[in-house]
């Protein structure tokens, strides 16, 4: 952090050294790992097979680099026809169990179960049930992966309406459709963004890790698999960086949506956060 | 609508209701045989202490709740009729604005849902933020206001459709004193105005005696009216005529302890007690 506070030594920092401050203390950061690391491989002399330097890394990403773009563009797909999918489901069955008590009751334990089962879990079941070259059973995880949180955020923010709000909709003798359109649904808004954010993480991990379990080759997580056990541990490595790329750029996606839409949003309660641990 | 046509009809009647809660330890009788008739232009206060059902008596007549026993009528219609109908506007103690949408937006909201074009809503709403002072405001968001200009956006909602029953609940309860004094003032100026009947839900003494023509005490459990107090203010005065130095004037605090000790179940408090009509 050498860096950081070198640049922050006087005192009372300006709005604008802070904003560059938060820009530059991370990339910092970064790069003094990247440095040690480095220094860790080709000076203290760590093994380059128990961890492999930065720049061969970076060597094996450029030599295949077509590959990478094809893999993550194809574990990309899968996971976000998997997000979509979930988060649609997770926004519309939400919508019912907000609307009717009976779904809600139906639908509580398949959700709890849905939530405990680890879902990567299902992947050799499901590549058997849909035949090992078809790209159906991962998009099927990513969906089921996503749908819990999407589902969980938009019941909560569905239930968010306060009593003052529903006796003034019902004073204005507003039809149901439109108390959701102007009411329920701006209302859960935050709500189903942030369990959107929270499912793009999901979707790109679940995506990724159903290709260890066999199923077509040419995902990253297929990659990364095969790789490795042909002991090529800095592609793997190369991949593994590809896949964090894919996350990051779901989540900041996902992050960026969320900040369009909420530009104007109401600075009140911030919705509760379900996260779920990667299975 | 001007005063002398509105006398010939009644804004509100209610014959004998009754209204009783069925809750886990059994049930409460929160309005016990209340019969109360507002005529057409008239201001009346609803005035108690906790529990005493002033505000479910005007839930009732906004039809958000259910009589158990006796009948309501608004200008002649049932409470759901007049509801659907869109007979009265209302406001609550809190301002209830929808915080994604702008000061006009929040007051369009009616006009918006009963389907009024937008030239016309556009007009009616810069009218209406005039009537109520906040025309520089159009464009805020509600969490950019202060409470009592939140309240003044939400009074100018309810008289969106120009109702002529205006209904309500403690709207200046969550204001300080002075703003208080202000909002009470600018509402009798707005409602000379508009020639709306009122229903107005208080606990403060001195404000339901500024604000009204009549003032209706009420017992708690079950809650009863004890007692209809005629302010001399209204017959002696034109609703507008009620200014700031009303409230230092001798007929003023006479009022005041009239319906104290109404409240305190007719027995004199203080000396020189007039006014006061034992039904």
């Amino acid at each position: 952090m050498s860096a950081v506070t070198a640049g922050s030594a006087q005192r009372g920092m300006s709005p604008r050294t802070e904003t560059t401050l938060r820009i530059v203390a991370p990339i910092a950061v970064g790069l003094i790992v990247l440095g040690v690391w480095q220094f860790l491989v080709s000076v203290v002399g760590v093994s380059d097979y128990l961890l492999p330097s930065p720049a061969s890394i970076v060597e094996e990403l450029v030599a295949y680099w077509p590959s990478v773009v094809q893999a993550t563009l194809l574990t990309g797909t899968n996971a976000l026809l998997g997000l979509i999918v979930g988060s649609v489901l997770g926004i519309a069955l939400a919508a019912l169990a907000a609307r009717w008590r009976g779904i809600d009751q139906m639908s509580a334990p398949v959700v709890a179960s849905l939530a405990v089962i680890p879902i990567v879990a299902l992947a050799p079941v499901l590549n058997s049930m849909f035949g090992a070259d078809s790209q159906f059973g991962r998009q099927a995880i990513a969906a089921l992966a996503s749908f819990v949180p999407v589902f969980i955020n938009t019941l909560r923010g569905f239930r968010q309406t306060t009593p003052v709000h529903r006796d003034l909709m019902k004073a204005y003798a507003a039809s149901s459709g439109q108390v959701l359109r102007t009411l329920t649904l701006p209302t859960a808004r935050p709500f189903i963004l942030t369990g959107i954010r929270i499912a793009s993480s999901l979707a790109v991990i679940s995506a990724l890790v159903a290709e260890y379990f066999g199923g077509p080759r040419g995902g990253l997580g297929g990659l990364i698999s095969t790789s490795a056990a042909s002991s090529a541990y800095a592609r793997a490595w190369a991949y593994v960086v590809a896949s964090i790329a894919l996350g990051l750029l779901f989540y900041l996606a996902t992050l960026g949506l969320e900040r369009l839409l909420q530009r104007r949003a109401p600075s009140t309660t911030a919705p509760h956060r379900t996260t779920k641990g990667p299975t | 609508m001007t005063q002398e046509q509105g006398v010939q009809m009644t804004a509100v009647e209610i014959n004998g209701v009754d209204k009783v809660f069925e809750t886990r330890t059994g049930q409460v009788q929160a309005l016990d045989s209340i019969d109360l008739t507002v005529a057409a232009g008239e201001f009346v206060s609803l005035i108690g202490p906790s529990g005493c059902g002033k505000s479910t008596l005007m839930r009732l007549v906004a039809d958000l709740d259910e009589p158990t026993g006796g009948t309501i009528s608004v200008f002649g219609k049932t409470p759901r009729t007049a509801r659907l109908d869109q007979e009265y506007g209302i406001a609550f103690q809190q301002a209830g604005l929808l915080p994604w949408r702008t000061v006009a937006g929040n007051v369009a909201l009616p006009l918006e849902l009963h389907g009024v074009a937008s030239a016309a809503r556009s007009a009616r709403v810069t009218e209406l933020l005039d009537m109520v002072g906040l025309s520089d405001f159009a464009d805020r968001y509600p969490d950019q206001l202060s409470g009592g200009m939140q309240q003044r956006v939400a009074i100018a909602r309810a008289l969106a459709e120009q109702p002529r029953l205006l209904l309500m609940d403690e709207p200046f309860g969550a204001l300080d004193e002075m703003t208080r004094e202000k909002m009470q003032t600018e509402l009798v100026r707005i409602s000379a105005e508009t020639g709306a009947a009122v229903v107005f839900v208080t606990h403060s003494i001195p404000e339901a005696v500024f604000l009204s023509d009549r003032v209706v005490v009420m017992s708690p459990r079950p809650g009863r009216i004890q007692q209809i107090v005629p302010m001399r203010l209204g017959v002696d005065a034109q609703r507008a005529a009620r200014t700031e130095e009303l409230r230092e004037e001798r007929g003023f605090f006479e009022m005041v302890t009239a319906v104290r000790e109404a409240l305190h179940g007719g027995s004199p408090i203080a000396t020189g007690a007039r006014g006061v009509e034992n039904r």
